[in-house]
């Protein structure tokens, strides 16, 4: 193969998704008019496309596009995520846009934009790609958070989030830069050959501003205020957007600079993970408490999980990587059911939050209910339901790693943690029916019922070969 | 059957009998019907599978009896089940309980009958595998499993508190389980296994075996419940349904003495010597003053709560006495106080079904209406005291042996606890049994009716039956735990050798 050909092989999948955002938005500008659901359909038919691309027969690793681009089974593996957590977000969306009158062709283009940058993001080997990943995933990110403009609460929620987001890129790029300065190269390798032994002050300077912007993208404490706002402001399907495919490309992209680029350097930013790592499972705990509005309350389930999943990735071992891997791939899949039954929540033709309307669920819709019972048992961690195998194997890697203190404070939060999500299934078990939920349409019912069955019997399947798959990824980094 | 043995059975069929009630309408009478015979259908076979587990099994072979195992999740986990002396009985209690609760359940439970039965087969399938369970992780799953049916029994199908008291359950069984979690992480980076019967010849540094133990045991103290951590065992004792209660006595108790003996004690020989003044000095207490607090009790559920938490004094107490004695008469104590507080319960349940309250001064003199109900009760009311003759007496007796020859103070104040029983049990059964019948409700009370013999008769027969025969139990566990205090002993003598070595 000549090096375009295989330069064009092993990004296969970024390919894909750019042709066909930029095609969409040709058929959408120019075409249909009032056809645009077709849109949406052919958005989720490309990224099918872009992840059957995937299995196109290469080497397993390749550095590509001049040791910017990078594909490997660690890249493979999270870019499963984010497809899965784009195509899902995108079957949610239909019934949920149509009704606010916002279905507009747009909304697929940008979600698949927004995808492609997480893709590249997730491939990122060199500072310069890592930027233009976020970058572009970021830039579709504010606008789709902003998507439903007539509504006060998404357009703040857009506004809140480039604001901060626009700050978070300028830490970023800052600290790329005093990384670049010191280390003299851009690539991760580059700077991993170049920080070894006495490194000076300014690289460390550069990691942790560069930990910060990427910190802001994984929503972990302390920059995570925007999140609960966003969170509920944005409209439900742009939601679970944000808190999978999204947040899957952000904690690949910082697992891999971790890893690959300042191995040399550990002790520095193993003290900033592990202490952001517990920050963040406390205030997702204790921030999530007094929430009513069930949004809210996934975007402080989603800071606190985003600490479990660092406690993974601050062994800087095999073991923990893999650990984040699966953790990852069990919390795309929660909150993918999670984020369906949010949908569902409709009385009267109107889309409510507020979890006091879900009470008495149990007489009213008992699937729903069940599915939701599962969904917050499971993000509570408790076996043999999917979110105990997440946690197993971050804590596990946790002790192995000596990091007892940390696993201690995980342990203590996550209980923590259990008292909301009991609460909610307190109000749908426990309490009186209140108004019953409208018809759930199919494909949401779909996702709930997939999501609810892959959640409960986890540990028969696919629990194996999700971890299987996962401990052979995470060797692509080492 | 496809290459899984007997145990496999014993988890999967209450699944199975579970998934089959899910399909089930459940809406009208007659499908609720359906779904109540379904489920005691479900319990007696997998009861009688037990039986048949049983006759396989080998009372002399202190190991590791109808053992199957399947790689499980890649990375070491196996699934592996198998039971010996120690948890055959316990895994037979379970069933043979369960048909009682679906029994107890018949008439009181009106509402979301599916979702209850549902409910507590799964719970079923849990609690077998907590006994069967043969790898670490595995033992996990199925010990904290059991938890989300049992929230929601309590919280759904409750009393009034029924929300204090679910929550409290959960959160308070759900911190000691995590840190027993982590000590499972850290024995698995040191061994690379997670399986239990590798782990049982491993010998851990002694300096991990404290904290190992330690986290162990704020597993099981609160699953035991051990004093100071038992108040949420009052709540949720008063506020389940009578069938939850049965079960939460019954069964999920033994949970945690079934840990120690084959966690904590074989595990960890050296922290286990090293901490036992520590659990002697709680169950001793825990004898005591709940004995003392049990005496006070208005509510007739919550003496019975109480009672309990001083019989699994007894327990503790016997089971670090780590002779003999001690370790089977704790077995015993075990099965026997599964059978006695779960008819207790029932009993309990006989006359709150009729009058709908558990208040002991709403009661008085209703042996002139129901004397078959005053007979039965008298049996387990004598049972708990420890009469001679009833099962409960062994038990405490071989623990109290045991406490001796570890500490004579310690089975003198222990002791005390027995006398105090006797007053709680025997003050209860006075204000509710006889005394003038003067309360206007109580004169139109019915006598048992024939379910509700049905219920009580064979546990009466077995309570007195391993009263006066307790080789039955005794026999069973007797190669298992021999086996078990011989290690427990040898590993001590090689720490002590390896000091005597390094003067």
């Amino acid at each position: 193969m000549t090096s375009l050909s295989l330069d064009i092989a092993h990004s296969l999948p970024e390919i894909v998704l750019a042709i066909g955002a930029l095609s969409l938005l040709m058929l959408g500008a120019f075409g249909a008019g009032k056809r645009d659901w077709i849109i949406t359909e052919a958005a989720i038919v490309v990224l099918g496309i872009a992840f059957l691309s995937m299995f196109y027969p290469i080497a397993d690793k390749a550095l590509v596009w001049d040791q910017a681009f990078i594909d490997d089974n660690f890249a493979r593996f999270m870019k499963t995520l984010v497809l899965l957590g784009s195509m899902t977000t995108l079957i949610l969306s239909r019934e949920y846009m149509a009704r606010h009158d916002i279905d507009l062709f747009e909304f697929p283009v940008l979600v698949l934009l927004a995808t492609l940058g997480m893709c590249m993001l997730v491939s990122a080997q060199s500072l310069i790609a890592l930027y233009l990943g976020l970058e572009l995933m970021s830039l579709a990110l504010y606008v789709i958070a902003a998507f439903h403009r007539d509504d006060v609460r998404a357009s703040e929620a857009g506004l809140k989030y480039f604001v901060l987001g626009a700050l978070s890129s300028g830490m970023l790029l800052y600290g790329s830069s005093l990384i670049y300065g010191y280390a003299g190269t851009v690539s991760f390798t580059g700077i991993a050959a170049a920080l070894q032994g006495d490194v000076s002050i300014g690289v460390i300077f550069g990691l942790v501003f560069v930990l910060a912007g990427l910190a802001f993208k994984m929503s972990i404490v302390p920059f995570h205020m925007w999140t609960p706002d966003v969170y509920e402001g944005a409209p439900t399907p742009v939601t679970t957007f944000f808190a999978t495919a999204a947040k899957v490309a952000a904690v690949a992209i910082t697992v891999r600079i971790i890893i690959t680029a300042f191995p040399g350097v550990k002790p520095q930013w193993q003290q900033i993970i592990v202490f952001v790592s517990i920050l963040s499972m406390a205030l997702g705990a204790f921030g999530a408490i007094g929430q009513t509005n069930i949004k809210r309350l996934m975007a402080y389930s989603s800071i606190g999980h985003m600490g479990f999943a660092l406690v993974g990735l601050s062994t800087g071992t095999e073991q923990g990587v893999a650990g984040v891997m699966i953790y990852m791939a069990i919390y795309v899949l929660m909150s993918l059911g999670a984020f369906a039954a949010i949908l569902s929540m409709r009385i009267g033709d109107r889309y409510v939050e507020n979890i006091g309307d879900l009470a008495g669920l149990a007489r009213t819709n008992g699937f729903m209910a069940f599915v939701i019972a599962m969904m917050m048992f499971s993000l509570a961690g408790i076996p043999p339901l999917a979110g105990f195998f997440a946690k197993w194997y971050v804590f596990l890697a946790a002790i192995d790693g000596g990091l007892y203190g940390l696993a201690v404070i995980g342990m203590l939060a996550s209980t923590v943690a259990a008292f909301y999500y009991l609460r909610v299934v307190k109000i749908m078990y426990f309490d009186e029916p209140a108004r019953p939920f409208d018809r759930v349409n199919w494909e949401v019912t779909a996702v709930m019922a997939v999501m609810g069955l892959i959640v409960v019997l986890f540990a028969i399947f696919p629990g194996p070969f999700v971890a299987a798959s996962a401990q052979a990824a995470a060797k692509s980094l080492f | 059957m496809f290459g899984f043995g007997i145990l496999t059975g014993l988890v999967v069929l209450p699944l199975v009998g579970a998934a089959f009630i899910l399909l089930q309408p459940g809406k009208d009478e007659a499908s609720v019907r359906n779904v109540r015979w379904a489920a005691l259908f479900t319990t007696l076979i997998t009861f009688a599978l037990s039986l048949f587990a049983w006759g396989q099994f080998d009372i002399g072979n202190p190991g590791f009896q109808l053992v199957e195992q399947k790689a499980w999740m890649g990375s070491g986990l196996s699934y592996k089940l198998g039971v010996d002396g120690i948890s055959m009985p316990f895994v037979l209690l379970t069933t043979f309980l369960m048909p009682f609760c679906i029994a107890a359940s018949w008439d009181s439970i009106t509402t979301r009958v599916k979702e209850y039965m549902i409910a507590f087969l799964v719970l079923e399938t849990m609690m077998i595998g907590v006994f069967c369970a043969l790898d670490m992780v595995l033992f996990y799953v199925f010990f904290e499993g059991g938890l989300i049916p049992m929230f929601l029994i309590i919280g759904i199908w409750g009393g009034k508190r029924r929300i204090y008291a679910s929550f409290k359950f959960f959160l308070y069984t759900l911190v000691g389980s995590l840190l027993m979690l982590l000590a499972m992480m850290a024995m698995w980076g040191v061994t690379g296994t997670t399986d239990i019967v590798q782990l049982l010849n491993t010998s851990f540094p002694s300096s991990m075996q404290k904290w190992l133990w330690l986290a162990f045991f704020a597993s099981f103290a609160v699953k035991m419940p051990m004093w100071p951590v038992h108040t949420w065992l009052p709540d949720a004792h008063v506020e389940a349904p009578t069938a939850g209660s049965v079960i939460l006595a019954g069964v999920l108790l033994k949970m945690g003495g079934y840990g120690f003996l084959r966690f904590s004690l074989p595990m960890f020989p050296e922290a286990s010597q090293y901490f036992a003044p520590l659990v002697m000095t709680l169950s001793v207490i825990a004898i005591v003053y709940t004995s003392l607090v049990a005496l006070v009790q208005e509510d007739m559920k919550k003496l019975i709560a109480y009672s309990s938490v001083a019989h699994m004094g007894f327990v503790t107490m016997g089971l670090f006495s780590m002779n003999t004695q001690g370790v089977q008469g704790a077995v015993f104590q075990m099965v026997s106080h599964g059978l006695v507080s779960g008819a207790l319960f029932l009993c309990v349940g006989v006359v709150y079904d009729r009058l709908h309250t558990r208040e002991i001064s709403a009661y008085g003199g209703i042996v002139k209406t129901m004397p078959l109900y005053a007979v039965a009760f008298m049996v387990f009311t004598m049972a708990n005291v420890g009469l001679p003759g009833t099962s409960g007496f062994v038990g405490e007796f071989l623990t109290l042996i045991g406490a001796f020859v570890y500490n004579p103070w310690v089975a003198l104040v222990a002791t005390t606890g027995v006398i105090l029983s006797a007053a709680y049990a025997l003050f209860l059964y006075r204000r509710v049994v006889f005394g003038p019948l003067e309360k206007p409700a109580l004169a139109g009370l019915k006598d048992l009716t024939p379910r509700e013999i049905a219920l009580l008769a064979p546990l009466a027969a077995l309570v007195i039956w391993y009263g006066v025969q307790p080789g039955a139990i005794l026999n069973a566990c007797a190669a298992s735990v021999q086996l078990l205090i011989k290690n427990y002993e040898a590993a001590l003598a090689v720490t002590k050798t390896a000091a005597l070595a390094l003067y």
